[in-house]
């Protein structure tokens, strides 16, 4: 398949310049020197060829070979993607394991789909119908979980003139034959796609519907609406990848893509380790089985840590196109950027702001617009939320990742270490953090609870925000110098802050909430503030109101009401209402 | 790789440029990128390099013990046809080296026919063992507080003066396999030590080398040093040459190692130099872009794999220049190593030690090393509700400077009074104090007796009725 084009000339760490045939394209995938390592090219002047290799280029020298390929960077789409993980560029970890032992080396090549699999295919569609691309053929079970859908490729459309009969095919066997304008194709379940071209669908639809993580601060504060985009920044120790590890356990997304871009190689292995384990609390089956782990760590190739979020976003647009919401991870974008920033640098190009080259912003703005609530080439609707870490040099938001991030995502989850040092976590913090969709989804909201959420969450965040003004005074004058109706304010925020918003990921019972419990406990509050509020102006003090023994019961609340069991909820009600009539009943 | 052994012994002259630690050859001939080199003068003395960036005209080479006496005529170049690679053997331990993995203690070669490249290759993430098993220090605030995990990083983030070296010390001396409160702690039977000295001064190695001699481990120690006045650029071998014997130690040989690298934010300024010379673009403070993934790919070498029983912990030691913790180097150290312990220069002027910051200071593996069947079921919770009283502390102290202690209430007056034991029972203790795991939850308990029972929302009320003894 792969003929010589060129030759070696100039190694710089993962940048190669090489010079040879004139008929090379921008951004196909080339293999360089006898080992056939994998790169792509990324520029072209005359007859030099600018590569940048996925592998390690030690030992390299002047004079290798290169290969071209005649094809882009792409990958393999079809079942067996769930439960897998791979490197930057589609490589499946676990073989290469049983190649090259518990160390990776360079020039392993390897498809990333095994080709021996038989899966059960059932076909829905008859001989003779007129299909055009992103049309399902047919279902295969890929897990318990998910039914995976054979998809028309997008590019293909005609008549269909043969379907194949129910039963087990590997994913290189023919499953239909298509008569199209350029003759007759034939399909497989395996399918490829470039990884940075975006897959096409029919329109995209309102982003009207959270996606829920079960985490309180993020739901009932700042949700994120399904084919939306976030950012999570925060310096290290901040909490960034608890919180990308919280959302990729409980969100209600069907598929979940986890890219480990740049990052720890223990925090893969947890998940990796951990997500077998776990049960998805909506299917029952354990969360591997909705799981595509992308995993290039810190150490591995810098320029495979460029591809890594192209190859996790392809994935997650393909199960998008199902029909299937998607939820994207990606730790860390700015590991990411970084990336680009050390290409770019050993191509000596112009720098912009801090070394990053003056393209960042527009890379961060083609990679988050891949999110989106749209509806199908097949006909279903599907989404990909996005969800990026983003890790600030010195935890200072000002730097240009973060700037650039800001102007393309609607949802900000600033992360605070000053939180995370007093162990409060999620440490998101709520006065530096917004999200746009509040207004998309109040009205989801109140069909799922009936309650008049919006109303709620803005008097809780006006509450907080006082809480920091008020802060301030106590700072000054100390708390007893304030009057005791905003004492109670300080009050109030301090359930909210211990009793809600803190979430122990840890805790069996306080890890998941559904929006349920969330409304039932931020009724309580706003239900003990409004009550308290009251008794205070008869004359009642604040020590009075703290020491009633309901306020302690609020703060455990999170951690005593399972989620099947919300009555819980009302017999609290019950018991503010009898410790406040009673207190009431002194100050009449 | 065999036409690549064909060119080894071949000679190429024709240096076109001297400056600081670089030398360009042109004509360079068949180098390859990465490969190592041996340079020799006009006297016929040799010393090693190894080829940054290559091309076709020309080569630039970075040379390990300085440029002094080379000359652009009679400078002659010998390819060695092979990226760098070091001997590794278990007869290393109880042995000096210097930066490059030459033995300098008088002993000879090492004989092995064992050699390993210097920069290794990464872990596979599926072949990784997630670490579970906590090391028992002796010191509450690590034990307690941030725990050390087998298996894990995590640095020491120092300013200068601060007893960053006694802390590491105590740490290597009293380092157990942990145990459930109540057993015995035991040693490993098969562990070692691997340390590594980057431009540290001489006093600074010899105190490590008196340390572990008093504690009867030199035999197990290999010593890689780089000192202050040998010269800088070898300092980007050392922490590669003694993680490549830790790697062999801990895989090959199933020991548990321990790594203490010292001081990273010297070997730090050593690849910014390299990078400023070769006029690359920098990023942060001159520092070259891609110092965090230099960092991380000596960093990453660290942990458990399925197919050995053997691990390395790393301790890395860095100063924060002019104590600031957004400096590129702990910044971009903390973004990769799991966790950071953090010393505070006020704790050390009150006659603190050790003085770590416990509210920066941060273990990330700590959760799962804890708890029921490892430490003790409560040891959670009490972590948290220690961090946010501690936490609380400060906000209690600053209030205090402005409106007086007499004015505070009562509650906050039972912090201000928590948080003076806190620093001086919990987080202080001498030097050859080494309190097990339950001493230390224990002292733990005792403390958050002086608050009242309200304030403790982190711990469970089953856990408030065993252990909360309030005064």
């Amino acid at each position: 398949m792969s003929e010589r084009v060129g030759t070696v000339k100039w190694i710089n760490g993962p940048v190669i310049r090489a010079e040879g045939s004139r008929h090379v394209g921008m951004m196909e995938l080339v293999e360089v020197g006898e080992e056939h390592l994998i790169g792509e090219v990324i520029g072209l002047n005359g007859s030099m060829i600018t590569i940048q290799v996925y592998e390690e280029t030690s030992g390299m020298h002047p004079g290798a070979p290169v290969f071209g390929t005649g094809l882009p960077l792409s990958v393999e789409l079809g079942p067996g993607l769930l439960r897998s993980i791979f490197d930057g560029i589609q490589r499946p970890l676990p073989v290469i394991e049983m190649r090259t032992g518990s160390f990776i080396s360079r020039g392993v090549h390897l498809t990333p789909l095994y080709r021996k699999d038989r899966w059960e295919f059932t076909p829905v569609m008859k001989e003779g119908t007129v299909v055009t691309g992103g049309e399902v053929i047919g279902t295969v079970p890929e897990t318990p979980s998910i039914e995976h859908r054979v998809m028309i490729p997008p590019d293909v459309s005609g008549t269909v003139t043969w379907v194949a009969p129910a039963k087990a095919y590997t994913i290189v066997e023919p499953i239909a034959r298509v008569k199209t304008t350029d003759g007759e194709k034939e399909l497989t379940m395996l399918q490829r796609w470039p990884i940075r071209r975006l897959r096409p669908y029919k329109t995209r639809l309102d982003q009207s519907i959270p996606l829920i993580t079960g985490q309180r601060v993020l739901d009932t504060f700042f949700p994120l609406g399904k084919g939306g985009a976030a950012a999570i920044p925060g310096g290290f120790g901040a909490g960034k990848t608890v919180t990308q590890h919280s959302i990729a356990k409980y969100a209600d997304a069907q598929v979940v893509i986890y890219i480990g871009c740049g990052e720890r190689g223990n925090e893969m292995t947890e998940v990796l380790q951990e997500f077998p384990e776990l049960i998805d609390p909506r299917s029952g089956h354990p969360l591997m089985e909705r799981t595509v782990l992308i995993a290039n760590t810190s150490n591995m190739p810098v320029a495979a840590r460029e591809a890594s979020v192209y190859t996790g976003i392809t994935i997650a647009e393909y199960y998008r196109d199902m029909g299937y919401h998607v939820a994207l991870m990606a730790d860390s974008t700015s590991r990411w950027a970084e990336a680009l920033r050390e290409v770019s640098g050993r191509l000596e190009e112009m720098p912009a702001e801090e070394g990053y080259p003056a393209y960042l912003a527009a890379r961060l703005a083609e990679f988050y617009e891949r999110a989106g609530y749209v509806h199908t080439l097949s006909g279903e609707d599907g989404s990909v939320s996005i969800i990026g870490a983003v890790s600030p040099p010195g935890g200072d938001f000002s730097e240009p990742v973060t700037q650039h991030t800001k102007r393309f995502i609607r949802c900000f989850w600033a992360l605070d270490k000053s939180l995370a040092s007093a162990r409060h976590f999620p440490s998101i913090n709520w006065l530096d953090s917004y999200s746009e969709y509040l207004d998309d989804v109040a009205p989801w909201w109140h069909k799922a609870t009936n309650q008049n959420w919006i109303g709620m969450r803005n008097k809780a965040m006006e509450l907080l925000s006082e809480e920091s003004r008020l802060s301030q005074i106590v700072k000054l004058v100390g708390p007893d110098a304030l009057p005791d109706e905003q004492r109670l304010v300080l009050e109030t925020s301090r359930l909210l802050r211990e009793g809600f918003l803190q979430q122990n990921a840890m805790d069996t019972i306080d890890a998941y909430s559904t929006v349920q419990k969330q409304i039932g406990m931020l009724a309580l509050m706003l239900y003990f503030h409004d009550r308290a509020h009251d008794i205070i102006k008869m004359g009642a003090t604040i020590s009075v109101i703290h020491k009633l023994p309901v306020v302690d019961t609020l703060i455990r609340m999170k951690t005593q009401i399972p989620n099947d069991k919300l009555s819980m909820i009302d017999e609290i009600h019950e018991a503010i209402d009898a410790q406040m009539t009673q207190l009431e009943a002194d100050y009449k | 790789m065999s036409e690549l052994v064909d060119r080894g012994g071949q000679e190429v002259v024709g240096v076109s440029r001297i400056e600081g630690p670089i030398l360009v050859i042109e004509n360079a001939g068949n180098l390859g990128y990465d490969e190592v080199v041996e340079v020799i003068d006009s006297t016929g003395h040799m010393r090693r390099g190894r080829i940054l960036e290559v091309s076709e005209k020309m080569a630039v080479i970075q040379i390990f013990s300085g440029t002094t006496g080379l000359s652009i005529d009679g400078t002659k170049v010998r390819i060695q046809g092979s990226t760098l690679k070091i001997p590794v053997a278990e007869e290393m331990l109880g042995r000096v080296f210097d930066g490059l993995g030459t033995p300098i203690d008088g002993g000879p070669v090492p004989l092995t026919n064992h050699f390993a490249d210097i920069n290794g290759q990464p872990i596979n993430p599926t072949s990784r063992v997630y670490p579970r098993d906590y090391i028992q220090t002796g010191i509450s605030v690590i034990d307690g507080m941030n725990s050390l995990v087998m298996g894990q990083k995590l640095p020491l983030f120092s300013g200068a003066g601060l007893p960053h070296d006694q802390l590491a010390a105590q740490i290597v001396r009293q380092a157990t396999l942990g145990a459930p409160a109540g057993a015995d702690a035991k040693h490993a039977e098969d562990f070692a030590i691997v340390f590594a000295a980057m431009g540290v001064k001489h006093d600074v190695a010899n105190y490590f080398k008196n340390s572990f001699a008093e504690s009867g481990a030199l035999a197990r120690v290999a010593m890689f040093l780089n000192l202050a006045d040998d010269p800088p650029v070898e300092r980007l071998i050392t922490p590669r040459a003694a993680l490549t014997l830790a790697e062999y130690l801990a895989f090959e040989k199933g020991m548990h190692v321990l790594v203490v690298l010292t001081d990273m934010t010297n070997y730090c300024e050593a690849l910014r130099q390299i990078s400023n010379i070769r006029g690359e673009v920098p990023s942060r403070k001159g520092y070259p872009g891609y110092l965090y993934s230099d960092l991380a790919s000596m960093y990453e070498r660290t942990g458990r794999v399925k197919t050995s029983k053997g691990s390395i912990t790393q301790i890395p030691i860095l100063t924060m220049p002019n104590d600031d913790i957004t400096h590129p180097v702990p910044d971009l150290t903390g973004y990769i190593t799991e966790g950071q312990i953090v010393l505070g220069r006020t704790l050390y002027q009150h006659g603190i030690y050790p003085p770590i910051s416990v509210l920066p200071s941060l273990s990330r593996l700590m959760k799962d090393g804890i708890g029921e069947g490892q430490t003790r079921e409560d040891h959670p919770h009490l972590m948290a509700q220690l961090y946010a009283a501690y936490a609380h502390v400060q906000d209690v102290r600053s209030l205090a400077s402005v409106i007086g202690e007499e004015e505070l209430g009562d509650v906050d007056q039972k912090y201000l009074a928590f948080g003076k034991a806190f620093e001086g029972k919990y987080i202080s203790q001498s030097f050859t104090e080494n309190r097990n795991i339950e001493q230390t939850l224990n002292i733990g308990w005792e403390l958050l007796g002086l608050l009242p029972k309200e304030e403790l929302t982190r711990v469970s009320l089953a856990e408030i009725e065993k252990y909360y003894k309030g005064i």
